[in-house]
């Protein structure tokens, strides 16, 4: 292709957006309705996930020693535990340090009637989990390691949580689904639309001898711009929309600050940007790309 | 496998070469023969046309609506195919033309409609440019021919124009004159006149003659009798798609 021939395709596909000013709303708000729903369940889905996660890594198993066991054996179950690979994290509690937790959770005053320590045997490990659904696998495991006394865990939380990790990925492919399906309605509409708009002009061209590409290009370069701007505008709103409420929520419910621990604006539009621009793009492109292919055959 | 299938090629390509190169050497430009067109549903529009047409011709196509004069333009536009029979414009065998071998093919062809079919949102300039940028002139060649042609079909001050501030007349000048820029070997008007009063429709028609002194062969597809009386050309009549007269020099045949 000639410069002269790539610049004057770049500059129909850009006017074309001003020619038929109302298909172009009309693609761009029906992107934009897409992609910002998009985004919202996107924001929303990975803030819980952020919330459960937290949570998640907020669960401890914690193990318990025989009486009178060897230092070295605590060392060598540790080193036992740490090679297992759902262990996030695993710390040391020796019995002095437990008591005095205890104490000062406790007991306060009251505890200066204590001479010696009356939690002896409690050194144990604190272990953190990557993934919470592991914890029964794991505590089975420590139950059967020799030198273990007993092993406490939080069975509730745990299954709580799993609970609410399935139901999260239950309701994700839902509403995407659902997302799917509205969007492709949508888009199938504002193209036959597209079409009758560009019948009678896609057919002169053709007459007078362009090629395929020749007719495409302006189109598809215009249905890409649709695509990107479409995308761009709930991405705007998503980014004000986002500090709004999470400033809200933050003064509103500050009692649940400590519990809820929500992804920073940065953090969701890292992913979000792409992928909506990407998706943007990529239906301008075909949206484009079919709406003209059915009038080549001319 | 690989010998048999070479034997069946060789045996059709001369009969192929030989049609094409016969068409040449004869100087015609357009041949159908025993060509026929039938659509899906209904009536054949087409029953076993025989026309030749050698380079440099003026002919008229006339004929009531439903003879199969639409249907003959779309078939030397390769819109559509032919159902049967064999039909060559240009060399170009267009019952075994390639998809990606018709734009080609087309910008030979100077096409005129009776709805001028110009693009609204430009300007005369851009629309009689548009030819020019489909086979990628430059823009320099561009600023040349366009006004050279605006001028010849007697529009140079209107090159700013957008089709709605035309009249009709002005309208299909501006399409004449997408359909000369780029030297075509063939002119085909379809019913140029139909939307012109008697003035406009001589002036585009003494155009037309021009252009075909100056080398093209051109067809109009038209209903104006008196115009086909007054001109004195080849006249080819179809009827329920059979042609029923082809006479050099001929007249309107009227619908009896």
């Amino acid at each position: 292709m000639r410069i002269s021939s790539l610049f004057y395709t770049l500059r129909q596909g850009f006017s074309n957006l001003f020619r038929n000013k109302w298909f172009t709303l009309a693609s761009i708000a029906t992107i934009s309705a897409c992609l910002f729903l998009f985004g919202l369940f996107y924001a929303i889905v990975t803030n819980f996930q952020h919330i459960v996660k937290t949570a998640e890594q907020g669960v401890s198993v914690t193990v318990f020693f025989d009486e009178g066991i060897e230092d070295t054996r605590i060392q060598e179950i540790g080193e036992l535990i740490s090679k297992r690979p759902e262990v996030s994290q695993i710390n040391f509690v020796s019995a002095e340090e437990a008591w005095e937790s205890f104490k000062v959770e406790y007991l306060g005053e009251y505890a200066d009637g204590f001479t010696e320590n009356p939690l002896a045997d409690s050194a144990n490990y604190e272990i953190y989990l990557n993934d919470v659904s592991m914890q029964s696998a794991l505590v089975t495991y420590l139950e059967s390691v020799e030198g273990v006394r007993m092993v406490n865990r939080s069975e509730i939380t745990a299954t709580t949580l799993t609970g609410v990790n399935a139901l999260i990925a239950y309701v994700s492919v839902g509403i995407i689904g659902i997302l799917f399906a509205v969007s492709v309605f949508l888009i199938s509409n504002t193209v036959t639309i597209g079409i009758s708009v560009r019948k009678e002009e896609i057919n002169i061209m053709k007459y007078i001898g362009a090629t395929d590409f020749f007719v495409r290009s302006p189109f598809v370069i215009e249905g890409m711009l649709i695509g990107l701007i479409g995308a761009a505008i709930p991405l705007g709103f998503i980014y004000v929309m986002y500090n709004i409420v999470m400033d809200y929520v933050m003064q509103r419910f500050s009692m649940l600050s400590s519990l809820l621990s929500f992804l920073t604006v940065q953090e969701i539009f890292n992913v979000l940007t792409p992928v909506s621009l990407g998706i943007g793009v990529g239906i301008g492109f075909l949206g484009s790309i079919v709406t003209v292919r059915k009038h080549l055959r001319v | 496998m690989g010998e048999k299938k070479n034997k069946s090629e060789s045996a059709v390509a001369p009969v192929k070469k030989k049609k094409k190169k016969a068409a040449l050497e004869s100087n015609e430009i357009i041949t159908l023969t025993n060509v026929s067109k039938a659509y899906s549903t209904g009536a054949p529009a087409l029953k076993d046309i025989n026309l030749h047409i050698n380079r440099g011709e003026f002919v008229f196509i006339v004929g009531d609506s439903g003879s199969g004069k639409s249907t003959l333009i779309k078939l030397l536009l390769r819109e559509l195919t032919i159902s049967d029979g064999y039909i060559n414009v240009m060399g170009y065998d267009l019952s075994r033309i390639r998809h990606r071998m018709i734009p080609k093919f087309r910008r030979n062809i100077g096409i005129v409609f009776q709805d001028f079919r110009l693009l609204k949102d430009r300007n005369v300039y851009e629309n009689v440019a548009f030819a020019q940028r489909i086979i990628q002139k430059s823009n320099k060649e561009i600023k040349k021919n366009v006004p050279s042609i605006l001028a010849i079909v007697g529009l140079a001050g209107k090159y700013k124009a957008k089709p709605k501030q035309l009249s009709g007349g002005e309208q299909q000048r501006v399409a004449l004159a997408r359909a000369l820029i780029n030297k075509p070997t063939i002119l085909l008007a379809d019913e140029p006149t139909g939307n012109l009063d008697p003035k406009n429709s001589w002036e585009i028609m003494k155009l037309l003659e021009q252009i075909n002194e100056n080398g093209t062969t051109v067809l109009v597809v038209t209903h104006n009798r008196e115009i086909v009386n007054a001109m004195q050309k080849r006249v080819v009549t179809l009827k329920k798609g059979v042609i029923v007269s082809d006479e050099e020099k001929g007249g309107y045949i009227d619908e009896d």
